[in-house]
């Protein structure tokens, strides 16, 4: 059974380096989101959004949905320590 | 770690720089917009002041003032209010977070400050909920 966790995981790291040669150089000014995404983040998001925080603009509005599951995350993190903890303690 | 800290150096320090870290924490929630920040950020600040009390008064005090149903309930609600814009803009006619729709000069902006305050309730209330559970755990 060991054995089998140990496949499963080498061929979904396997896949994951497979995948990871595909990506981009970083810095390349070249790559598919410099082109596409980033100027238009840099020259529009100031009017588009109001907010001068670049970053910001990025993580709350054009990546609202991604920030929604990233503080679910943090709210799902949360809730496990508090059922593995709370209820061991009431075991006892 | 039922006992109170018993330096005075600890003591003092930490209850005299508890309501700064606090103010901080909220000014960093406050100006994601402008300024390098936000909800993530200022949400660990402000429970780090709430660690920092747990330190110089112990943990029941400090469960006096912030007990642990509601730092159950501030972990729920942030997310809630961070869903909650979305589907008011739903309501509004609008795809789910696009904040556009509401009625503000500035909609987006403010649907950011709102979705910011969420993350900065949900965290605060993930840490220190976490940090009373391993406390409180033997």
């Amino acid at each position: 059974m060991n054995y089998l966790h140990l496949v499963v995981t080498s061929l979904t790291g396997l896949l994951l380096f497979l995948g990871s040669v595909d990506m981009p150089n970083t810095g390349d000014p070249k790559s598919a989101p410099a082109v596409h995404v980033s100027p238009r983040y840099i020259e529009d998001s100031l009017e588009e959004t109001a907010v001068p925080n670049m970053v910001t603009a990025v993580l709350a509005d054009y990546r609202g949905f991604d920030t929604l599951g990233e503080a679910a995350v943090v709210f799902t993190g949360a809730m496990a320590v508090l059922l593995i903890l709370r209820t061991r303690r009431e075991e006892q | 770690m039922k006992d109170v800290a018993t330096s005075t150096i600890v003591k003092v320090v930490c209850r005299r720089l508890v309501p700064f870290v606090q103010i901080f924490g909220l000014y960093v929630i406050m100006h994601g917009h402008s300024s390098p920040g936000g909800g993530f950020q200022g949400g660990v600040i402000l429970a780090s002041s709430f660690m920092l009390l747990v330190l110089s008064d112990g943990l029941e005090t400090v469960q006096r003032r912030f007990s642990v149903a509601m730092v159950t309930i501030a972990t729920s609600t942030g997310v809630l209010l961070y869903a909650g814009v979305g589907v008011l803009c739903l309501l509004l006619g609008a795809n789910y977070l696009d904040y556009s729709v509401l009625p503000s000069a500035e909609p987006r902006s403010l649907g950011m400050l709102v979705i910011e305050v969420g993350v900065g309730i949900t965290v605060t209330g993930a840490l220190v909920s976490i940090f009373y559970d391993l406390l409180s755990f033997e």
